[in-house]
């Protein structure tokens, strides 16, 4: 099948106002020995079989509504109200293109100029684009943007080890283009409070996240002030759900802000699509990547809303700018906005809260079992709603069993990243952890480690 | 009713005739907001409470506060001041707004895709791993490539990732000295912007009067410091190359890569296999060729498509298949990075929703129906062409692909391309693109796609006859246009001059909330 209404009638009258015969005849410039080619892919089937055939194909996973699970390390697990799903499922915004018709458009011109807002709000800083791809590239762009700033050439960047693995990944790969370096995250074991000294004249940017990757959260406050000292741009990815409740980087002097937005509403789905959160200085806008979207009025003074400062973007900048980034995450930035809209001031706070009590809970019953070490070596460090287990047998034995016997999907095995943190699992309690989910993990655990 | 009563009422009526947005449009969610409301019951707390870190916390979030039902009001309001595929005919040229099926959107709300985790060892999501192995192999069947990498988030997000690789490429043979991306003036801005992200330096080349590459600049821009040509075939005109392979020789004869970009492979699915006809990387957009929806702007998809010489340099991991441990007959897929990966292009596996959503569609399909979608995209433009063509100029005026280019230019009129756009909105049809590609003046860029049937098709000729008229007879109405809309024409100038990117109606940045708020 397909989704061609066209009837044979009406293909005729179309190909006689052509002056065609054959719409075959529309094909002559295509290269005539590699014209029409037989294409071997499955046969097609109807919608009722397509479905069938998809769900069984689902079912082949192990997903997280038959299981309980504690494995987050940058996707989580968090309730979605079911407001979301109802304005995500709205065909005048999902099937609509990027805003460039703003008469056309105010809808989603104004949720995302209420998204800008909202992420202002919750990053502490001053201006939010309309989103990015996810946090990791939105990290990459604003290393980027630090390369690109002034007349002094700076090529370094000071990265933390403790930033996502996969974003410091991909910053890499963004700067294949570049003759930047990345230091600072060759020490596995690294302090990220120790990376002042590497902060110098030829910084672009030092590149922290908060909570960390593994869920501490540390005090920024001198990693700034030396960022400032030095004239390098200081940038904090974060958990949005953390700054329900905490201080955002903004009131610490953060330059940037970046994250992702998946923990906003958007389920896990195998990692994307996510949402790219990125928030800077006012200062910076004219550096800004991606769409942004701005208040003005029409020619009656009625107020409406524009997707504003063009001339930063691919479209008319060319070769010239900030980035080539085209296509977002709007829906992704939509999901946000609703979910923010939704659970509000108190709502957020009191999910940041529950994720805290929670997390803290479930690090204290099995940091009572024998031979299992909960966040060693930073004992003292407060956390936020991720933790590290040092258990007495590799992690994907114990995961294994878990599943197998326990059906609970357990944390993320650090030593994949930091070979030095063998036999370390990354824990994750979200707000969706009942005390009877988080209690049947200590005993697996205790069952698992005796 | 007692006086008191009265006044009360007299005064509720009078703040109904004050809206919070005098202009009368729907209120923003700052403005809605009251303090103390709430739209969402968190789960009580069944663990103890452990002690927060006092020296981390906030005053506030600065978040708004509304009820359940001010939230859904809000936002369907704010959808009915949208307009998307679903509402009517969006032509928006090189933007593929074609139908977007229902059942993919179910799929991959399904809890087996949708609740699935990036992090679970492979053995646990087999199924994801087969359907994103499979949509490789058909992409790359499509497409005529060697290899797929689906990890690119976008059609833009592909183009870098290919030029990272041929910078790779070239590196690797000792060529690093090729710094120069050739780029012909019809391309789409996010050629030149990739190119500047990824350390190279664009080069344009000039089209010729046919709308083709300018072969003899081409010709003379062919160096050795050439690292690329990337071509848009069909080209942002909707007309294919006349002399493609002449071009692909001269750029491969140099030494250089040809980057296809995949943006207009709508026209092209069963039509021809660009890796077939030299074309040595190409991105896929999922939600242009493959139907999954815009979203407003996104999440799209863009996988990369490489041939045999440069598929190993493709970011990772990508979807592999291996026998099985202790049973060499069955087979499992796996992870895996190609020998000599780029890296990562973004977290985890890139836009798994929208690859579900995709493989749903070519599953549907079939190698006929996505041929014969690309036979009537095909044909949909041809007749627009053919019907509009006495209306408005066509500059490039012979057989297009699935799009074509006019003039919104009316001969003793001062009506220009964006009045036409702005006017089109008043007989309910979203505009074409506007002034692009840059090499037509007063371009009107149209794509009807394949999923329109003649009858809309008719209606928009029709709307366009009518403008053309009202163009001669009565500028001013199209001048002046949009009318039906909920705002007229917005002042863009003032916009970007007075930059207002935050509601002013939201509390300051770190002011705590009233005092009276419970929390």
């Amino acid at each position: 099948m397909s989704f061609v209404p066209h009837t044979a009638g009406e293909r005729a009258e179309m190909l006689a106002a052509i002056g065609i015969e054959e719409i075959e005849d529309l094909f002559a410039d295509v290269p005539g020995q590699a014209r029409f080619p037989a294409l071997d892919l499955p046969i097609a089937v109807s919608q009722m079989e397509v479905a069938a055939e998809m769900r069984a194909l689902s079912e082949r996973n192990v997903h997280l509504d038959r299981t309980v699970s504690f494995l987050g390390a940058g996707v989580y697990d968090h309730y979605t109200p079911s407001t979301v799903d109802y304005v995500l499922a709205r065909g005048e915004f999902y099937t609509s293109y990027t805003p460039y018709q703003p008469e056309m458009s105010q809808g989603m011109l104004q949720a995302m100029f209420e998204y800008q807002t909202m992420i202002t709000r919750l990053t502490g800083m001053e201006v939010s684009n309309a989103s990015h791809y996810d946090g990791a590239t939105a990290l990459a762009e604003a290393v980027l943007l630090a390369l690109g700033l002034g007349s002094r050439r700076r090529n370094k960047i000071v990265v933390s080890t403790a930033v996502h693995p996969q974003y410091r990944e991909v910053v890499k790969t963004y700067l294949r283009g570049t003759n930047a370096m990345i230091v600072g995250d060759q020490d596995p074991g690294g302090n990220a409070e120790d990376l002042s000294a590497c902060v110098d004249a030829e910084t672009a940017a030092l590149v922290v996240q908060w909570p960390n990757f593994l869920g501490q959260l540390e005090d920024f406050r001198a990693l700034a002030a030396a960022c400032r000292k030095a004239g390098a741009l200081f940038v904090v990815a974060v958990d949005p759900i953390a700054l329900g409740l905490f201080e955002p980087p903004g009131s610490y002097g953060a330059d940037i802000v970046v994250a992702d937005g998946q923990c906003l509403g958007l389920p896990p789905s195998f990692g994307g699509p996510s949402l790219g959160i990125f928030a800077t200085r006012k200062d910076l806008v004219r550096r800004l990547v991606g769409r942004l979207v701005g208040q003005t009025v029409d020619t009656r003074g009625r107020r409406g809303y524009v997707q504003t400062l063009g001339t930063r973007e691919q479209h008319i900048r060319r070769a010239k700018a900030t980035s080539n980034i085209c296509t977002n995450a709007a829906l992704g930035a939509l999901a946000a906005s609703v979910y923010l809209a939704t659970l509000g001031r108190r709502g957020l706070k009191r999910v940041a809260e529950l994720c805290y009590h929670k997390s803290h809970y479930a690090a204290g019953e099995i940091a009572k079992l024998p031979g299992v070490k909960v966040n060693p070596g930073v004992r003292e460090k407060p956390f936020f709603k991720e933790f590290v287990v040092c258990l007495p047998r590799p992690v994907g034995e114990v995961n294994e069993i878990l599943l197998r016997q326990h059906n609970i999907i357990g944390g993320y095995d650090l030593e994949q990243d930091y070979p030095h943190l063998k036999n370390h699992m990354l824990i994750a309690v979200t707000e969706t952890a009942a005390k009877a989910d988080i209690d049947r993990l200590v005993n697996a655990l205790r069952a698992v480690t005796a | 009713m007692t006086q008191q009563a009265s006044e009360r009422m007299e005064k509720s009526v009078t703040t109904a005739k004050e809206p919070v947005d005098p202009s009368g449009g729907e209120p923003t969610v700052y403005e809605i907001s009251v303090t103390g409301r709430g739209g969402f019951v968190p789960p009580a707390l069944d663990v103890p409470e452990a002690t927060l870190p006092n020296e981390f916390l906030r005053a506030d979030n600065g978040l708004p506060e509304l009820s359940e039902s001010d939230v859904v009001r809000h936002y369907l309001h704010l959808s009915q001041r949208n307009f998307g595929v679903d509402s009517g005919f969006y032509p928006l040229g090189s933007c593929t707004m074609k139908y977007n099926p229902k059942i993919c959107e179910e799929v991959a709300r399904l809890p087996g895709f949708a609740r699935t985790h990036p992090l679970e060892p492979p053995a646990l999501v087999q199924g994801n791993l087969a359907l994103m192995s499979e949509l490789q192999t058909w992409l790359a069947e499509i497409g005529g490539f060697a290899g797929v990498s689906l990890q690119p988030a976008a059609g833009a997000h592909g183009e870098l990732t290919a030029l990272l690789m041929i910078r790779a490429y070239h590196a690797d043979r000792s060529e690093s000295k090729r710094d120069e991306i050739l780029i012909p003036d019809s391309a789409h801005g996010t050629n030149p912007a990739s190119t500047t992200m990824a350390g190279f330096v664009a080069v344009e080349v000039p089209s010729d009067a046919r709308g083709n590459i300018d072969l003899a600049a081409l010709k003379a821009a062919c160096t050795n410091r050439v690292a690329s040509l990337m071509i848009t075939n069909p080209n942002t005109l909707g007309l294919f190359d006349e002399h493609f392979a002449e071009v692909v020789r001269l750029v491969h004869e140099c030494g250089g890569v040809v980057y296809g970009d995949g943006a207009n492979m709508n026209a092209l699915t069963g039509i021809v296999r660009p890796g077939e006809v030299g074309i040595d990387l190409m991105h896929f957009n999922l939600h242009k060729t493959f139907a999954t929806p815009h979203g407003g702007g996104g999440p799209g998809s863009g996988p990369v498509g490489a041939s045999a010489a440069l598929v190993d340099y493709l970011p990772g991991p990508i979807i592999a298949e291996e026998p099985c441990a202790g049973d060499e007959k069955s087979r499992r897929y796996c992870l895996k990075t190609p020998s000599r990966s780029i890296g990562r292009v973004s977290s985890f596996f890139g836009n798994f929703g929208m690859m579900v959503r995709a493989y749903v569609y070519i599953r549907l399909l079939g190698g006929s129906g996505l041929r014969d979608s690309a036979m009537h995209a095909v044909l949909n433009a041809n007749y627009l062409r053919a019907r509009l063509r006495d209306l408005f100029p066509v500059p490039y005026d012979r057989v297009n692909m699935h799009e074509f280019v006019c003039q919104g230019h009316i001969e003793g009129s001062p009506v220009r391309a964006l009045d036409i756009s702005k006017r089109l909105m008043d007989y309910g049809f979203h505009p074409p693109t506007n002034y692009f590609p840059l090499i037509v003046r007063e371009a009107l860029m149209i794509e009807p796609t394949e999923t329109e049937s003649k009858p809309t098709l008719d209606a928009f000729i029709e709307a366009m006859r009518k403008i053309a008229i009202e163009a001669r007879d009565n500028p001013e109405l199209v001048r002046s246009a949009p009318h039906h809309m909920p705002v007229g024409r917005l002042d863009e100038v003032k916009a970007a001059r007075e930059l207002v990117l935050n509601d002013p109606a939201a509390p300051a940045l770190g002011t705590p909330p009233e005092a009276s708020a419970s929390s």
